[in-house]
């Protein structure tokens, strides 16, 4: 196995000072809220470390992800990525295709046995043994149990592959299912959006390169430090909500004035993410902050959740033969309840009637 | 499914289905009731039906001068929790969106400020009147458990709400998933308990401020 250059030599390659990297992990530790002495830790772990060994499949996807990562804005971060990290097969961005791509994909396992990372996007269709999504003559879910046998952790990027996105919704017809449903005996963190931020994607990796282990996760196994808030808590629209002002259509004055986008379907109150704060194409903008509702991308089924220009809290109440059926039968009941008294007063009226003798004896 | 789909989905549209189911089952077997035929003469300068049943239901609103000040407290407290409830209902915007996905009809929400500070006076109200209840020996004696669990289903959709709007104790979705549950124990127990009395009152007051009114009784 040939040695690996540490990240420190790959910076230094590339003319990048240790004050570079610093900059760069002083962004990483605030970007996951650490302290301010974990970047120079971070700095250090980095700078002596082998570059990480990834290796990245894609299955039920759009390449979205991919896309996300690689046009990001901030300050060259992506660049860092590729001297974080050893990227040693990717469909998409690798130069080498069909046996030579497979054969640099087995050398990675082989060379890092136990260590190396997996990324993956996409859901895994496990519906007559995953024929619906094949790849280099294999199914994905042969693909992934194979991978996934020898390394150290899973990340699963978009909500494809952290709760099975859009292959996964109504009604399913690859059997769609995330990652963390096959692999249950690896760490699996997910970082879900469609597609997911860029930054939550490298600080994730350079955490687990430089601490070697995962960040803190939340109950949908998401780093909390991009997770940890809703968007509607980072919200600049907030104030807007608790004064009772909305947007009432996407080109209505409140729309104009930049009201609160709740009642046009926003699912920013139940949807964690960083994108409030962190925003897109280098801190550019947000969904919201160019006019639009969240869809809530990073959370389960966000998809069947309701259509997403149905507010949330008016979305999928009401079903009316349900509603119809059960006024009919409440008529139903009431009126043979009705029926049943008027039976009882007529029979008792009948007996009355018919012993008179009773009734005066009572009176 | 996650709990709050659950609860926007199958719980409230259930719940909704056994609210009209109850309603209608317990109105449509009170009025198509047959109706005793009233065969007593009635008093001279007696009002008709309407108007006596009407004059009872308007001066129910208020209490006769002869009454002493807790049961005027406990009227006053009625009308602070009804107002209140009405306000947090009506007034809310995110409520007023679910009125008009169910029926079409929209006006303008309240600030969040006013609905928070509704709900806190709506629960003060509805704490004031346990207190009154449990501490009455009159009124224990006369309450049942229909009486306790009633309060109790009021009480918990306006605290849930309120804690889901301040997201306090949990997580939001947490919040507004038990918020929406509450809201449907409220329905399913509509109908069955002391709560139909919002569409009882009118008739049980009026039917017996007809029937004293034509014994030339003003009730």
């Amino acid at each position: 196995m040939a040695e690996r250059k540490t990240v420190g030599d790959g910076l230094a390659a590339r003319g990048i000072s240790r004050r570079g990297l610093l900059k760069y992990t002083a962004y990483l530790a605030s970007a996951m809220a650490l302290p301010p002495l974990a970047s120079r830790a971070m700095a250090q772990a980095l700078a002596d470390a082998p570059r990480q060994s990834v290796i990245w499949l894609s299955f039920q996807e759009c390449t979205g992800c991919t896309e996300s990562l690689t046009r990001s804005y901030s300050p060259t971060i992506e660049d860092m990525i590729f001297d974080l990290i050893s990227l040693d097969y990717h469909e998409t961005l690798m130069a080498a295709s069909g046996f030579a791509a497979e054969e640099a994909m087995e050398a990675a396992i082989a060379d890092n046995k136990g260590k190396y990372l997996v990324i993956v996007d996409g859901s895994v269709s496990t519906l007559d043994d995953g024929v619906y999504s094949t790849n280099a003559g294999k199914t994905n879910l042969q693909t992934l149990k194979e991978v996934c046998a020898d390394a150290a952790a899973v990340i699963s990027v978009g909500s494809c592959a952290a709760f099975g996105g859009i292959p996964h919704a109504r009604p399913n017809p690859t059997g769609a299912v995330p990652i963390s449903d096959i692999i249950t005996d690896k760490p699996v963190i997910n970082i879900p959006g469609c597609p997911p931020i860029p930054e939550a994607i490298a600080g994730t990796a350079a955490y687990f390169v430089t601490f070697g282990r995962l960040p803190d996760l939340d109950h949908l196994n998401r780093p909390k430090a991009f997770f940890g808030d809703s968007i509607h808590d980072r919200c600049y629209r907030r104030p807007f909500y608790d004064q009772g002002k909305f947007a009432h259509s996407f080109d209505d004055e409140g729309a104009r004035n930049g009201w609160c986008l709740y009642e046009l379907g926003c699912k920013g109150p139940v949807t964690y993410n960083a994108c409030a704060t962190m925003k897109w194409n280098g801190g550019t903008s947000f969904p919201i902050q160019s006019g639009h509702g969240c869809l809530g991308c990073s959370e389960p089924d966000f998809w069947d959740r309701g259509g997403f220009y149905q507010p949330l809290s008016s979305a999928v109440m009401g079903d009316r033969t349900l509603i119809g059926g059960a006024a009919l039968a409440g008529l139903v009941a009431g009126g043979a309840s009705a029926l049943r008294a008027r039976k009882r007063r007529a029979d008792a009226a009948k007996a009355t009637q018919s012993a008179p003798g009773k009734e005066e004896t009572r009176s | 499914m996650s709990l709050l789909d659950f609860a926007r989905g199958p719980a409230l549209n259930w719940a909704m289905a056994i609210f009209v189911l109850g309603v209608l089952w317990r109105l449509g077997a009170l009025l198509m009731l047959p109706r005793m035929r009233d065969r007593s003469a009635p008093r001279p300068g007696a009002p008709g039906a309407l108007k006596g049943g009407l004059g009872a239901l308007v001066r129910h609103m208020w209490v006769p001068k002869d009454f002493g000040l807790t049961s005027r407290f406990s009227l006053i407290n009625g009308y602070i929790f009804h107002l209140g409830l009405a306000v947090i209902v009506f007034g809310f915007a995110q409520h007023i969106l679910v009125i008009e996905g169910l029926f079409g009809l929209s006006w303008p929400g309240l600030p969040t400020s006013i609905i928070t500070a509704a709900s806190f006076v709506t629960l003060a109200s509805l704490i004031a009147a346990l207190v009154r209840r449990t501490t009455s020996p009159v009124l224990r004696t006369i309450s049942t458990l229909n009486d306790y669990f009633t309060w109790l289903i009021t009480f918990l959709p306006v605290l849930t709400g309120l804690l889901a709007v301040s997201h306090l104790g949990a997580r939001y979705e947490t919040l507004l998933a038990i918020h929406l549950l509450s809201i449907a124990a409220l329905l399913i127990w509509f109908p069955f308990g002391k709560l139909m009395h919002a569409f009882l009152v009118f008739i049980t007051r009026t039917q017996t401020g007809a029937f004293y009114g034509r014994r030339g009784v003003k009730i």
